[in-house]
This record gives structure tokens, C-alpha cells and sequence, in this order.
């Protein structure tokens, strides 16, 4: 017999007591409050609250709010949109990340990046790889990430985000999560943020 | 048995876990020391207490955390009660996404199936996601076996890795390593199996990172060949859940060319839609936050993104048994969050090493002899390692109802002996379970069991012998920690010699740390497991 058979002969038989399937007790998506606060302002909070930077802005306002955010960054990875409608004569040059090896991507200095969903209770921000937001390594390699979400993409906590990510059918992209900055308390048990993925995570929100 | 377990082998059909077992003296006289040693413990009760706090607080924002708690139960529940049909869903969508579907029995067949997915790519070394399911099988002394180079990516596996003086370190060797020891290891081993550290290098913990970022990115970079496990498996989708804080995971799940997940079959889960709970409960039970650092979910291969060799292996090594139990079937809903580790007095008393096992503290009291088989007569003395207090029951964000598990287990230890003679492991072992009932017994254990020291060559020690069984409490679930190995004399040869150990003289030094290269004293067919 082949191991798979094998092994779901054995499942079957321990299972010869036929245990009836449980009910879940519990209702899916729904909203959960975010306390005093709405929810982009909860957002914003919990983003802070990991150390990432966060800022609030207007639509009009986008290009100065990367341009700050990317500080003297020289090598910046982008989708088209962003590389094409970047004024040209600045210091910057655009790259595709699809044009690079993840060796390349390690020389660049920072990647601007979309996001799909923002999660207000937890700052969480979901990326599903799509449009927008390149992929996994894209927005992994490079030191700084900033990330640009629009207001109406905040959920209030994981049961909506979950909910919505199955709506727009992207349960079955690569997703990231990313609460703040990589961290880690190896050393002495004092959080140091940064430590593989960006050391920088930069948030615009876009109302 | 594990393949490439030739060598001396004790005559125990669960050998590797007895090993582990057996070779606790050294543990033990050195968690005495521990013990004894103010400084250490206060450390490992700060860092408990610290996790305790956090999760307090993260827990207490929830005014539904009972409901959760419910929910997580009964969905783990359903997955397990109807496992069959949910693991050929999960394999019939990965499948369909891209993934390569293997099955293995046991450990040797999953060692087996990734070391050949390892040489049929020409890998001369991995890089691993921390993963307590190819701790449990010990996937990387099967690859060093193979002449293949398995690189641990989390800072503190990095540390203790690189590390080569850990005797008195055993039960908080990664916190315990004050930041100039961090330092200056990185500062004399990095240049030996890698980028070297900046000479300029300080004690401060963000450039120590640092170091620990530019050593691994080299490997991150240039790796073709990585290997995860995962902590949800979803039957509905065949995707795969890794939650984790650095970003190794990450560099590991994007980076490479090929990825193996080795997994439980206990991790899947029926539906997309029940991550809303469990990544809810998981980050707060686990590391006291409301979501961890990051989460990276994956289905099959993606086009243009990431490995597009993408492999999955369905592991069993005992869990199949344990789900025949009616009652100890409940152990198989741990989502390894540890958070009963942290509750517990007699872990923080003990230590993670005194369970034997990369599975310690309350859980692994009574997953472990399960996953083994209480037929063995070696963990028999595990469902005793407990004063039954409750804590962890509360703790658990799935509800196991880890004291009433423990009786069960005792009773199944009782039924089971009735009638026969116990064999010396058995008395060894029952020896070594009392100590949690009375400190001094220490010294009984002590003298009972001895080792048949696993070998394990470090990847970059060379000759140096390590054992890998050694959680400490802050990550206990996630990594293993290099200890010396005791000497290969097999508990037979030792009892025999010593009369039971009659003849032993107490704390005798072991006369050596090293087995002649390549030896390996034992295999594992089952044992214990990892996220
Ligand atoms: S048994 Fe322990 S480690 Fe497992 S889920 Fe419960 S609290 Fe977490």
C-alpha cells in the first residue's frame, strides 16, 4: 500500500467512533467595533503602534508624500503607473522589478508598493501581489517600503479582511500581512524592529 | 528508522525520543544549575512573566475572546473529526494550484522524500523557515547526512548556531547571551561560514541585527532550496499559512527556486474563511500581539512570483494514533502558540529540556507519549509532569483540556503496564517524571538514565557533536538549541556496566563530547513534533 493510502487508512479507522461534525459557533465577517475611534484613525494608531511611520493625506497630495517618504532613496522599485507619471528630470530612477534578480533588488534602496486591504484593530496591512504591488521579493528585499493604501480599503479587524480578500477573490493569490517593521527580541528581549524584511515601512493613507 | 542511522542504535523501537530522554543527566545536572543560579532564573521567570503580560493585554481588548476560543475549538474539531475527507481536498487543490503532493508515513519517509527533492536539484544546502514538524523528524541531520547544508534562519537559532560554548546556557540560550557575548560571536564564527561581521561591530541590539541581517541575506540571496512548515494547511483552497515576526520566512517562502513544506496532517484547516479565528487567536496566545510582524499565505506556485517548485509533505509520524484515542485526540487541535508553556509553574521551574522532547512544557506532556505511543514504556513518566493546577487549560486559545488529558494518559500508562514487568527505560523514565513532584529527586534521575547521545554534526562545528532537543521557554516552539552531546554508550550497555547505576559515580564527567564522525546512535521513527 502507498503511503497515502496508508496513511488515510489509518485516519479512517481512528476515526471508526465517527465523531459528528461540530458546529462552529460562530457568525463569519462580521465588523468589530474600533472602540472611540473611526476606523482610519484606529488604522493610523495601530500602524504607529508598531513603529511604522503613518500619514493621512489627500488624493492631490500623493507624489510630494512618496517623494518625502522615499528621503534619498536613488533606486526605487514602482509599478508602471507610478514610473510612468513620475515627473521626469528628478533624482529618481524607477525600476521594474520584474526586470530584476532578487541579487538586484538587494542593491536597490526602497519599493513603493500598493496595498489591498488595511485591517484598523490590528495596522495590518494586506498585500496580495497584484497590481500595484509587484511581487513577494519586490516587496521584501529592499530596505524601505512605502506603502500606499486608500481609505475605503480599511476593514475594521480579520474577520472583514478575510471576508473581503474572499470577495475580491484573492484567497488564492500570495498574500503578505505585515504588522509594522520586521522585529525581533532575540537579543536581551529588547525589540529591535528590523531585522530581514524593510527596516523602514512608511504608510500613506489616502482619503 | 531514519535512514543514514547506521552506527550504534539501542535496541528501543522509539529510539530517537528515548535518546533524548535518556540523555537528560547532563540535562538535568545542568538545569540544577540552573536552577541554582539566581541570575538564570530570574531571566527565565522575567521572560515568562514578560510574554504573560503581553498576552494579558492583548487578550483583555477582546470582549469575545471566550467566543473565539469556542470557535477555534470546534473548527480544529471538525477538521480533525473529518480528516480524511479534508486532507484529499487540500491535496486535490494544491494540486490543481501547482504543488506536488507527497505523503509520508513516518519520519524516515519524509527525510527521504525531501533529501531526493533536495539531490534531484543539486542543493548543496537549504535554507529552513523555523518548523517544529522537521524538528520532530529531524529533518536537518538527514540532510547533513546527505552532504547537504541545512541553514536555521531566525536570529536566535543564528546565535546559538554560531555559539560554541553552551553548557551552563541550555534553558535561555538565546536571551541568556548577553549582548557583548552576542557580539563577540558573531564577531569570531560569522567569517568562518559566511559574510563576516563588521569589524566595527557593537553591542548595541540593532547593529548586532544588522549583522545577523547582512550574514543571512548572503545565504537568503544565493539559496535555490528552501524548506518550511506551516501552521494552518486549508482544505478548501490547498493553500499554506506561515505566521512568523523576522522576515525569514518570508526570504525563505519568496526567494528560492524549490520549497518543501513539511506538515502535520493535524494543521489543516476546512475553510478559507476559518483564518478569521485562528489568526485572531495565534498571535495573541503566541507572542502577546494582535497580529504578528508578518503572515504569508500561499496556494501551489504563482506565476512569476516566488519558488515555482512547490512541494508539500503530509506528514503522520504517530498523529494518526493519537487521533484514535477518543479522548487524547484533543492534543492534535494545538496550534503550537505556546502560551501554556508560559503559564505553567512546573515549566518555569524545570525547563523546557526536562520533557525530553521539542515538544515541552504542558502540551507536550501529552502529545509527546502519544505521538510516541504509551505502548513504549519510555514517556510513560511524561503525563506525571504536572501539578494539575488548570492554568494551561485556560491559557489555550483551543481549549485542550490539557489536566483532564494528563489523568487519561496516566490511567492509559496504568492499564497498559498492568501485569507486565516494567523494563529499566520505564523505571528510568518514571524516575526522571518524579522530580517535578519533588526537586531532590533530581538526583535519582540522575543516576537512572544516561545517554545514547544522538549525533548530530553542526553544520559549521565540524567534529563538534551537538544534540538538538532543546527548546528554552521564551521560543520554545520554535527552535532548537544546540547542547553537547552526551557519549554514545547506549542505556543497555551503560545499566549493564554500571548494575542500574549502582556503580555511576554521581556528576561523573562525561569522558567525551564526540562520537566519531558521521556516527549516528539513533533514529527516529516517531516522536514528537513543530508548527
Ligand atoms: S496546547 Fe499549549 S501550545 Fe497548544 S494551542 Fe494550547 S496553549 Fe497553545
Amino acid at each position: 500500500m502507498n503511503a497515502r493510502e496508508e496513511i488515510l487508512g489509518r485516519v479512517r479507522l481512528a476515526l471508526a467512533d465517527r465523531p459528528g461534525s461540530p458546529e462552529i459557533d460562530w457568525e463569519y465577517g462580521r465588523p468589530v467595533s474600533t472602540g472611540g475611534l473611526g476606523l482610519v484613525e484606529r488604522f493610523a494608531e495601530r500602524v504607529a503602534d508598531y513603529h511604522a511611520e503613518v500619514e493621512m493625506l489627500d488624493r492631490e497630495d500623493i507624489g510630494p508624500a512618496i517623494a518625502a517618504a522615499l528621503g534619498d532613496a536613488r533606486h526605487v522599485v514602482g509599478d508602471r503607473t507610478l514610473r510612468e507619471s513620475w515627473p521626469s528630470g528628478a533624482e529618481l530612477e524607477w525600476l521594474d522589478a520584474s526586470d530584476l534578480t532578487s541579487a538586484e533588488l538587494d542593491q536597490v534602496d526602497a519599493v513603493v508598493t500598493t496595498a489591498t486591504i488595511g485591517i484598523a484593530n490590528t495596522g495590518t496591512i494586506v498585500l496580495d501581489h497584484g497590481r500595484g504591488q509587484g511581487r513577494r521579493a519586490a516587496s521584501l528585499v529592499p530596505d524601505v517600503h512605502v506603502c500606499l493604501i486608500s481609505a475605503d480599503q480599511i476593514v475594521s479587524d480579520v474577520p472583514e479582511a478575510v471576508a473581503r480578500i474572499i470577495e475580491l477573490g484573492a484567497q488564492t493569490h500570495p498574500l503578505t500581512w505585515i504588522s509594522g517593521p520586521s522585529a525581533t527580541s532575540d537579543i536581551e528581549l529588547s525589540r529591535v524592529e528590523g531585522v530581514h524584511g524593510p527596516r523602514t515601512l512608511r504608510v500613506i493613507v489616502v482619503r | 528508522m531514519s535512514e543514514g542511522g547506521a552506527g550504534m542504535r539501542i535496541d528501543h523501537p522509539h529510539v530517537g525520543v528515548t535518546t533524548a530522554f535518556l540523555g537528560m543527566p547532563t540535562f538535568q545536572q545542568a538545569a540544577k544549575e540552573s536552577l541554582n543560579d539566581p541570575v538564570q532564573r530570574r531571566n527565565l521567570a522575567h521572560a515568562t512573566g514578560v510574554i504573560r503580560e503581553k498576552r494579558a493585554a492583548v487578550v483583555g481588548e477582546l470582549d469575545n475572546w471566550e467566543e473565539l476560543r469556542r470557535a477555534a475549538e470546534a473548527i480544529k474539531n471538525r477538521a480533525l473529526f473529518s480528516l480524511d475527507d479534508y486532507l484529499m481536498e487540500f491535496e486535490e487543490r494544491a494540486a490543481a494550484a501547482g504543488a506536488t503532493v507527497h505523503w509520508a508515513r513516518d519520519a524516515a519517509e519524509a527525510n527521504r522524500i525531501v533529501v531526493d527533492l533536495a539531490r534531484a536539484k543539486q542543493a548543496r544546502e537549504v535554507v529552513k523557515v523555523k518548523s517544529m514538524a522537521t524538528q520532530e523528524i529531524e529533518l536537518n541531520e538527514a540532510l547533513q547526512a546527505a552532504g547537504i547544508d541545512a541553514w536555521e534562519t531566525d536570529l536566535a537559532e543564528l546565535i546559538v548556531q554560531l555559539g560554541d560554548d553552551w553548557p551552563s546556557h541550555i534553558l535561555v540560550p538565546a536571551i541568556h547571551r548577553n549582548r557583548s557575548e552576542v557580539r563577540e560571536i558573531f564577531l569570531r564564527q560569522m567569517k568562518k561560514v559566511g559574510r563576516p561581521a563588521p569589524e566595527d561591530l557593537t553591542d548595541d541590539p540593532p547593529r548586532l541585527a544588522e549583522a545577523a541581517r547582512l550574514h543571512l541575506r548572503e545565504k537568503f540571496l544565493r539559496a535555490d532550496f528552501a524548506v518550511s512548515g506551516a501552521n494552518f494547511a486549508i482544505a478548501e483552497t490547498g493553500s499554506l499559512v506561515v505566521v512568523e515576526s523576522e522576515g525569514n520566512g518570508r526570504m525563505c517562502l519568496s526567494l528560492p527556486k524549490t520549497l518543501v513544506s513539511v506538515v502535520g496532517i493535524e494543521k489543516i484547516l476546512p475553510t478559507w474563511r476559518d483564518l478569521e479565528v485562528m489568526l485572531q487567536v495565534l498571535p495573541r496566545s503566541s507572542t502577546g500581539e494582535r497580529e504578528n510582524p508578518y503572515t504569508s499565505i500561499w496556494t501551489g506556485n504563482a506565476e512569476g512570483d516566488g519558488p515555482q517548485d512547490v512541494h508539500i509533505v503530509l506528514l503522520d509520524n504517530g498523529r494518526t494514533e493519537v487521533l484514535a484515542d477518543e479522548v487524547g485526540r484533543a492534543a492534535l487541535r494545538c496550534i503550537r502558540c505556546s502560551a501554556c508553556l508560559n503559564v505553567c509553574p512546573v515549566y518555569e521551574r524545570a525547563g523546557g529540556h526536562a520533557y525530553g522532547s521539542v515538544y515541552p512544557g504542558p502540551i507536550g506532556a501529552v502529545l509527546t507519549p502519544q505521538l510516541r505511543g504509551t505502548s513504549s514504556e519510555v514517556d510513560q513518566s511524561l503525563p506525571y509532569a504536572s501539578s494539575l493546577c488548570g492554568a494551561c487549560f485556560d491559557a489555550c486559545p483551543v481549549r485542550i483540556d490539557i489536566p483532564s488529558l494528563l489523568v487519561h494518559l496516566r490511567t492509559r500508562v496504568v492499564d497498559e503496564h498492568r501485569g507486565g514487568v516494567p523494563r529499566p527505560e520505564a523505571v528510568a523514565m518514571k524516575a526522571a517524571g518524579w522530580m517535578f513532584a519533588d526537586h531532590r529527586r533530581y538526583e535519582v534521575a540522575e543516576r537512572l538514565a544516561t545517554s545514547g547521545g544522538k549525533a548530530l554534526r553542526s553544520p559549521l562545528f565540524g567534529r563538534r557533536e551537538v544534540l538538538r532537543q532543546l527548546p528554552p521557554p521564551l521560543n520554545a516552539w520554535s527552535g532548537a538549541r544546540d547542547v553537547p552531546v552526551p557519549p554514545p554508550e547506549s542505556f543497555r550497555s551503560w545499566w549493564k556496566r554500571t548494575e542500574g547505576g549502582r556503580h555511576e559515580p554521581r556528576c561523573a564527567p562525561h569522558s567525551s563530547t564526540e562520537t566519531p564522525s558521521g556516527q549516528r546512535t539513533s533514529s527516529r521513527s516517531r516522536s514528537t513534533e513543530g508548527e
